[in-house]
């Protein structure tokens, strides 16, 4: 089984204007990642590397240049189809955690099932499946506030993998988290693309970036180095 | 299997799908709202307030304008009531000590001259009013005695429900009998048949032939249209004839120690037109004919026909002037809901955020917050029917107002609060939709 390419940048450019300055953040990135590989992005703060993930998971359009995904070409949908590209085929995991307050462990991890259009018993299926995955099977009806950052993280991890995504996605996932929990994501992270799936990471962490397969550094908008392992 | 029958087998399908969404849209509506429920709880009131006033106010306008109504057409739509009246001159003498005797109110040559020269008039009947104690035994009641004819009951909606009215001839001889009305009838027999006993009346006694329908008060009444309905006034109606030979035309009452005697020849004259069209000629020809004949306004004129229509046109400016009131409510509470509903986007920036990361589109999150905004103002305007229907009901229990809350008006109230929700719902959920996903999750 050979790995197909899954992400296909080509010269993508973004720039943001601001008032009268334009700023070129992504300066001219082509990359390609297959599907199975477990992508480190590194660089220093304000690099871009936040904006390029924001690209990847269709949140927002490159100003130039080609992305496809999955080998359609998505660089200048219009917000629907991105909403529908969202749902259906990339996870989000964020630094945050990002769960919505007011809804239980099992209600968040449904919320993209629910956009998905997916029937109510079905998705509760699945949810307390992915809660299970992830070491929560006792926490189900808590709300965030209730659990700790590792556990709301992990949360996040089972939210990011109910509609089964093609790519995953990861802003500093471990940023806000000490390191017994940061390792606990880590080994769910691990776990994940043992079992084939693609994820992409940014991070600022060199030991982190020293379990993936592949760390792509950026600097100023441009990859400075794309190390393979 | 037809084509059609999978088509509707599919349609129908996607109803119960997309009812499972709107279920579950709700609820997670109720959650977000309950998170914050001190605060959609304030938001509901102005709507809540609204619709309840709209309901109540209905309520109450209804039930005043029917009992009007209602007073109205017992006076006879066909008809012109012609009373007479003390006029304000002669007021200000018999206030003197003096004795002497006022000379005023319809005549018989008014009854003649209506009766023979006014076209459109089927028929007219007279009645002379004395105030008197009517007895059985020890039994005593205030009472209105009324000379009439016997066409009266026919001419004022009346009906006999014992007994009969006094016949022509018993009119044309003046015999003692009588009817009573029927609160009157138990006064005086509260345990026997009144048929066929006598009663009395300072030295006469009349013979009780028949029993008025008891029930609605008779209308028309000086007391009872100032208000005092909890005591309806007694009567008693014996041939014009014979309350001519005992009481005679010249009445006297004894009033704070001095004596004040009246000398009016008729107390009422009833007019009945031929039809609704000839009410206004007839009325003009009437008013025309007395002012004539009547150096002092001495009578007034009661035209139940042009008092409904006024009655009517009241309503119509009540009914104007609620449908402001409703309308500057629920605007009131709707402007409430949006600017809650505005916050309450800014603050959930960020859910709105991850929402669309994970794969909401922007009508998704319009719905969503509509569906808040609905919910809201319906929860509202359910809680404001249940109240506005209540609370006529206490109105009524409390304060003896007739009131009727008609089948409509709840449906209406319910149906705007909602249509509210939607209408300053829509701009916050559209302001919600419009933000970028990702400065949205930026969003602290
Ligand atoms: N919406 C925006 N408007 C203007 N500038 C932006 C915007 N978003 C990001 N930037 C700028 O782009 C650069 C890269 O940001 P980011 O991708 O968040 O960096 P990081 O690598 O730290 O994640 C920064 O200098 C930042 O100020
Ligand atoms: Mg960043």
């Amino acid at each position: 089984m050979s790995a197909s390419t899954i992400v296909k940048l080509q010269d993508v450019r973004k720039t943001y204007q601001m008032g009268s300055v334009s700023v070129e953040v992504l300066r001219g990135i082509s990359l390609e990642f297959l599907t199975g590989e477990y992508i480190a992005i590194m660089g220093p703060s304000g690099c871009g590397k936040s904006t390029m993930l924001n690209l990847l998971g269709c949140l927002d359009r490159p100003t130039t240049g080609q992305y496809l995904l999955d080998g359609k070409d998505v660089s200048q949908l219009e917000d629907d189809a991105l909403s529908a590209i969202r749902g259906a085929k990339l996870g989000f995991i964020f630094q945050s955690y990002n769960l919505i307050q007011q809804l239980s462990v099992i209600e968040n991890i449904e919320v993209p099932l629910y956009y998905q259009g997916r029937p109510e018993e079905e998705s509760r299926e699945t949810a307390v499946e992915l809660a299970k995955m992830v070491g929560l099977e006792s926490r189900l009806n808590h709300k965030p506030f209730e659990l700790s950052g590792g556990q709301q993280q992990r949360v996040g991890i089972a939210r990011a993998l109910a509609n089964d995504p093609l790519v995953i996605l990861a802003d500093e996932p471990t940023g806000n988290l000490d390191s017994s929990s940061g390792k606990d994501i880590l080994n769910i992270f691990a776990n994940l693309h043992e079992r084939g799936k693609t994820i992409i990471m940014v991070t600022h962490d060199p030991g982190i970036a020293q379990l993936t397969t592949r760390v792509v550094r950026f600097c100023d908008g441009e990859v400075e180095s794309d190390v393979r392992r | 299997m037809s084509d059609v029958k999978k088509d509707i087998k599919n349609l129908r399908r996607e109803f119960q799908f997309s009812g499972q969404r709107l279920n579950r849209s709700m609820r997670l509506a109720l959650k977000s709202l309950w998170l914050h429920r001190l605060r959609s709880l304030l938001t509901m009131l102005g709507i809540v307030f609204g619709v309840c006033s709209v309901i109540a106010m209905l309520a109450i306008g209804e039930g005043a304008s029917s009992e009007a109504q209602d007073q109205i057409k017992n006076l006879g739509s066909l008809n012109i009531i012609l009373r007479s009246a003390k006029p304000p001159e002669e007021q200000k003498v018999s206030n003197t000590q003096q004795n002497l005797v006022l000379d005023y109110g319809l005549t018989h040559l008014d009854l003649r001259r209506i009766e023979n020269t006014i076209p459109g008039v089927s028929s007219v009947v007279p009645s002379r009013l004395i105030r008197e104690y009517v007895w059985n035994a020890t039994h005593r009641v205030d009472c209105e005695i009324v000379g009439t004819l016997p066409a009266y009951p026919e001419i004022r909606n009346q009906r006999v429900a014992l007994g009969r009215f006094f016949t022509f001839r018993e009119s044309e001889t003046g015999a003692n009998v009588c009817v009573l009305s029927g609160g009157m009838a138990r006064m005086l027999f509260p345990t026997e048949s009144p048929l066929g006993k006598d009663v009395r009346v300072s030295q006469d006694y009349y013979r009780v032939i028949g029993v008025m329908e008891a029930g609605a008060q008779l209308p028309g009444d000086a007391t009872a249209q100032q208000g005092s309905s909890s005591i309806p006034v007694q009567r008693m109606f014996i041939p014009l004839a014979a309350a001519r030979m005992q009481f005679g035309e010249t009445l006297i009452k004894r009033r704070a120690g001095s004596f004040e005697a009246e000398r009016v020849p008729l107390h009422e004259i009833t007019v009945k037109a031929e039809d609704r069209n000839a009410v206004a000629n007839v009325s003009l020809a009437i008013k025309d004919l007395l002012t004539r004949n009547h150096k002092k306004k001495d009578y007034e004129m009661i035209v139940p026909l042009e008092l409904l229509k006024q009655a009517e046109r009241t309503k119509q400016i009540f009914n104007i002037v609620l449908g402001s009131i409703a309308a500057i409510s629920l605007l009131v509470g709707g402007i409430g809901i949006m600017n809650i509903m505005l916050a309450n986007v800014t603050e959930r920036t960020r859910e709105i955020g991850i929402r669309r990361a994970l794969g909401a589109r922007r009508r998704d999150i319009v719905t969503q917050f509509l569906v808040e905004a609905v919910m809201l103002s319906g929860t509202g305007g359910l809680v404001g029917v249940m109240l506005g229907i209540t609370l006529p009901f206490l109105v009524t229990h409390f304060a003896g107002m007739k009131t009727i809350v008609t089948f409509w008006s709840p449906m209406i109230a319910f149906s705007i609060s909602a249509v509210i929700g939607i209408v300053f719902g829509l701009y916050p959920a559209m302001r919600a939709a419009e933000m970028d996903p990702v400065e949205a999750l930026r969003h602290n």
